[in-house]
């Protein structure tokens, strides 16, 4: 079961302002649709332990740790980035279609769905609510670099910034550059450094 | 559909608001709709999902948090389709009635969670464009589903990729059939989609169908 978040202690708007009675529609509605046999309640338990305990930005860790280290593997994740996911054992809903995108010296990348909120979900998990949300979604391409500022990253004008609207079921997912002074680490180590935000191009390592 | 959904390149939405922490859903409801939307019997068709969505009218859809959203549009599915009566939603009770299979059993999920699937299909036709062609996004402005954001109609952009030829959401959104057509990786310049003052540096990339473009 999902875990409450009714921390007392946690006062900021998040913007969730659900009406009160959200929880009792949801089980109306949840009770509707078991009773009538369309949805089994333990298939709805099995899919909020997915997300909630199984897919997330750790996966994504693995794949650019794994990018950084193995310069064979970084090739096939350019030559095939669902297939280089792939064997990590990352796949399915919302990773059908992957394409890995790396920043390099010169070029920064940055991840959108202006349209929804399409976000790779084997590799990075559900998109958090800024993603999906009018402010980042409206913003990110007209004043990307408004953005990276509100997020604290100040690009430098003579870096190129590439802005990835995912309209269509294609996924992406941002390589970081590798942060300087890691060449002793092992990938567990580098893949502790590799951050959801810089995965979806709102963070420099 | 011009709809608020449609919101690129739109000012005056608001300050991003990042949240520490953040839980995967901040209230078991959200779970739950999360899990009723992929488990639903209306599943299988992302399309109308996605279109269901941009249906909520312009001001509740930008009220309204993400899962209060995906629970109306999965409400309006599960009624559009008669999985369900208005009276059974009022009553909270079944009618009488054959009691059915549900389409995703427990020991089903993490299959269908993490199976490899394709939106790719095989198709007749040669694509039009080829990577390196100038295309320009045609000045549609459809009534029903589409991907094409408003910002880019209208404008050039060079095509950077092809992705095979796709399932065509303008036409599956609406049972029209999957209506496979390519898909390319359109680049337009920041200066192209935002005047001048952009950053000439900058550029903008959208996965757009052959419907979308022609040549510029």
């Amino acid at each position: 079961m999902a875990h409450d978040h009714h921390d007392p202690e946690d006062g900021h708007d998040h913007g969730q302002h659900p009406p009160s009675d959200m929880e009792l529609r949801v089980k109306a509605l949840e009770s509707l649709l078991v009773e009538k046999g369309l949805v089994d309640p333990a298939a709805l338990d099995a899919i909020v332990d997915h997300f909630e305990h199984r897919v997330g930005p750790r996966n994504g860790a693995r794949v650019v740790a794994r990018a950084w280290s193995d310069p064979a593997y970084r090739a096939r994740l350019h030559e095939d980035a669902t297939a280089a996911i792939a064997e990590l054992g990352y796949a399915g809903r919302q990773g059908e279609h992957m394409v890995a995108v790396e920043n390099a010296p010169g070029v920064h990348n940055l991840v959108v769905c202006t349209l929804c909120s399409c976000y790779p979900w084997p590799v990075l998990g559900l998109p958090p609510v800024w993603y999906k949300s009018a402010p980042y979604r409206s913003r990110a391409v007209i004043d990307p670099r408004g953005v990276l500022a509100e997020f604290g990253v100040a690009l430098p004008d003579d870096i190129e910034l590439r802005v990835w609207d995912s309209t269509a079921e294609v996924r992406y997912l941002v390589i970081p550059e590798r942060p300087a002074g890691t060449d002793g680490l092992d990938e567990a180590a580098l893949a502790a450094l590799v951050t959801r935000d810089g995965m979806i191009g709102t963070a420099r390592l | 559909m011009n709809g608020v959904h449609d919101m690129g390149g739109m000012h005056g939405l608001g300050a991003i608001a990042p949240e520490a922490d953040e839980p995967v859903f901040h209230h078991p409801w959200e779970g739950r709709v999360h899990a009723l939307t992929i488990a639903s019997p209306t599943r299988g068709n992302i399309d109308a999902g996605r279109h269901q969505r941009e249906l909520i009218p312009g001001p509740q859809y930008l009220a309204m948090t993400y899962y209060e959203k995906w629970f109306r549009s999965l409400t309006e599915l599960l009624l559009k389709s008669a999985f369900v009566t208005l009276a059974e939603l009022a009553q909270g009770r079944a009618a009488p009635g054959p009691k059915a299979e549900p389409r995703l059993a427990a020991e089903a999920v993490q299959p269908a969670m993490t199976r490899p699937a394709s939106y790719l299909r095989e198709t007749p036709t040669q694509p039009a464009f080829q990577v390196g062609d100038a295309v320009r996004c045609r000045n549609l402005n459809p009534t029903g589903h589409t991907r094409l954001p408003r910002y880019v109609r209208g404008h050039a952009g060079q095509v950077v990729a092809w992705r095979g030829a796709h399932v065509f959401p303008d036409a599956n959104a609406h049972g029209q059939g999957e209506d496979p057509r390519h898909l390319y990786s359109v680049r337009f310049t920041a200066p192209e989609l935002w005047g001048e003052a952009a950053s000439p540096r900058d550029s903008i990339h959208l996965d757009l169908w052959e419907p979308y473009l022609e040549r510029a």
